[in-house]
């Protein structure tokens, strides 16, 4: 299917679906109507007591349609009236509309918090579906928050949503969070979470804030309760917790180290949990008084493969030089605004690899043009991603030795890479070319130097290099009737 | 708890009259989970038992557990994924029997007998 066709065929279902709604908009307009016009039965009954016309009148703290919607939580002890009228009038900011965000925010919705705020720059992508279950196919290509307010508006239509198409900023921070009660981080990067860490420390709001990859899942509540810069009684920051951003190259994303749809759910799950923990209790507004006990902050992990998949750590309370929620915390509002703190530069970035001499690396296209003329019979192909992924397709020939057993130690030998060379067929001869391709094109480089460094190249008589741009460019330039992961 | 005590000394006892054939140790569960566990053979739970005193003869401390978890059970070359400028990395979080290790001491934390000890990388999906 072409581009185009495939965007009709989405704007088609799109607008089918718009449809759909608007019917369900009408028919729910229609039903509230036609239950102002009627009587209510107690009014039939009080009628003789009272003028008409102030009998009919609904005088419950909720609506008459709410007591039938939230019924089923109104009578937990947890919630209760109260709670209910708390959660109506509070105002949640979603950061994220991704694998997290997506089930907080219609937890959240469904349980009828007053005002519902989401931000997301990015548009829904095919490969989101499997675990943003709030996005759907027919809107692959939309901005994120307005698809995960759509399904949202969908499931409760009382609720007021306010969408932001775009990514959080120093810039925006300030006017985005200040309207809210409680900030729930769904994001998925270091420079987003500071970010919002200290813009929630700035306006003294509490954050829920939960992350997760591949199998695993943390979650933790922050600035809670949200103190003032410098008090004690204000529990820990993101950076009380992680002073120092991880190096930019231990960071792992979704896209490459894999996510599991419902670890990422069950964490935002528990985000909208606890955010409603927080609401009801009456946290964030004026009359809150704290909790009975002091809080202890605790971090909660999440591995699914655990024989004892939750567990649940005692954590620090603030730190006492913390850069953003310490007394001595030179953090303002102004400065923050004025772009002085850069986060991207705090959380460093990648840069790419390029180690190897433009000789070294052959593209896709020549790769396939050395196969078929047949010049280097017999040259081996290492594909060193993750056998997951060598499952999954290959180039016909390929060996896969993972990249991460070239970082393996041997303990045989003393220089410990021997071990690694098992692969390597005996009977080859010593100039038969050696070709690595990975995923994108960098660890092939790292295993092409690290096979030169042990001598394997024979000092020039033996050919080592890569397939630059590795199984992606493959793809894009060869073979297009292929998966790539 | 009085019988580990207990336990440990008569141990230490032992060290100064035999010498290294019978080095007495602690038995330790080290963990490592969001991600740490690649860099350790893909074992989530190691059960280890480590001498009860450094060279200097002082009780060993979680900084001692670090290095020698580098030198003894890292399986991964890519040490710097785990200490960086002779600290843990920053992006890793130290439990001690569930709490966070700046509750007990952080790095001069004394190891006792049983211990577990939980090693966290942050995760930043979503
Ligand atoms: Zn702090």
């Amino acid at each position: 299917m072409d581009p185009i066709t495939g965007k009709i065929e989405r704007l088609k279902a799109q607008i089918s679906e718009t449809e759909v709604e608007l019917q369900q908009l009408k028919a729910q307009l229609a039903r509230l109507e036609a239950l102002l016009s009627l009587p209510s039965p107690s009014s039939e009954a009080q009628a003789n007591d009272q003028p008409t016309e102030s009998s009919r009148k609904w005088t419950w703290p909720l609506e008459e349609e709410e007591y039938t919607r939230y019924g089923r939580q109104l009578i937990l002890p947890s919630v209760g009236i109260r709670g209910q009228l708390r959660l109506k009038s509070a105002a949640i900011l979603v950061v994220g509309a991704g694998g997290l965000g997506c089930p907080a925010a219609a937890y959240l919705a469904g349980a009828g918090v007053g005002t519902l705020g989401v931000v997301d720059g990015d548009t829904v992508e095919l490969s989101n579906l499997h675990r943003q279950i709030a996005h759907n196919t027919a809107r692959v290509g939309i901005k994120k928050a307005d698809s995960l307010i759509q399904y949202c508006r969908g499931l409760n239509p009382e609720v007021r949503y306010v969408g932001y198409g775009e990514h959080l900023t120093p810039q925006n921070a300030q006017d985005v969070v200040s309207a809210y009660d409680v900030v729930l981080d769904c994001t998925d990067h270091p420079t987003s979470r500071y970010l919002i860490s200290d813009i929630c420390v700035l306006l003294g709001k509490p954050l829920v804030s939960a992350s997760a990859l591949r199998t695993d899942g943390q979650l933790i509540v922050l600035n809670n309760p949200p103190a003032t810069q410098g008090s004690a009684d204000g529990g820990p920051c993101y950076r009380c917790v992680f002073p120092k951003p991880p190096p930019a190259d231990s960071v792992v994303s979704c896209g490459e180290g894999g996510i599991l749809g419902p670890v990422v759910g069950v964490m935002g799950v528990l985000q909208a949990l606890e955010s409603i923990k927080l609401l009801a209790a009456g946290t964030g507004k004026e009359n809150y008084q704290g909790p009975g006990e002091p809080l202890t902050p605790s971090l909660l992990l999440f591995s699914a493969y655990s024989p004892t998949p939750f567990r649940s750590i005692k954590m620090r309370g603030r730190r006492s030089n913390c850069f953003a929620c310490s007394a001595s915390s030179m953090l303002t509002l102004k400065e923050l605004k004025t772009g002085s703190l850069d986060y991207v530069q705090f959380c460093g970035v990648t840069t790419p690899i390029n180690i190897l001499q433009p000789g070294e690396r052959v593209s896709a296209t020549d790769y396939k043009s050395i196969l078929a003329s047949g010049i280097n019979r017999g040259s081996l192909l290492l594909d060193v991603r993750e056998k997951e992924h060598f499952d999954i397709a290959k180039i016909p020939g390929a060996i896969n030795i993972p990249f991460s057993t070239f970082q393996t130690k041997s303990r045989s030998t003393s220089n410990g890479y021997s071990a690694h060379l098992e692969w390597l067929p005996e009977d080859v001869s010593s100039d038969t070319p050696i070709y690595v391709v990975c995923r994108v094109g960098n660890d092939s480089q790292l295993v092409a130097k690290k096979l030169k460094d042990l001598g394997l190249d024979r000092h020039g008589e033996r050919f080592i290099g890569d397939i630059k741009g590795g199984m992606k460019a493959w793809k894009l330039e060869v073979n297009q009737t292929m998966p790539f992961t | 708890m009085t019988e580990v005590m207990a336990t440990t000394t008569e141990t230490t006892v032992t060290d100064n009259t035999s010498k290294n054939d019978d080095t007495p140790t602690l038995s330790v569960i080290v963990e490592f989970t969001g991600g740490l566990e690649m860099l350790f053979s893909d074992q989530r739970r190691h059960v280890l038992s480590i001498p009860t005193t450094d060279k200097s003869g002082k009780p060993v401390t979680v900084a001692y557990l670090i290095e020698y978890l580098c030198e003894n059970t890292m399986r991964d070359t890519r040490k710097e994924l785990f200490i960086l400028d002779d600290h843990l990395r920053p992006g890793i979080l130290v439990l001690i029997n569930d709490a966070d290790w700046e509750l007990e001491g952080e790095e001069t934390y004394e190891i006792q007998n049983g211990d577990n000890i939980l090693f966290v990388s942050t995760l930043h999906g979503g």
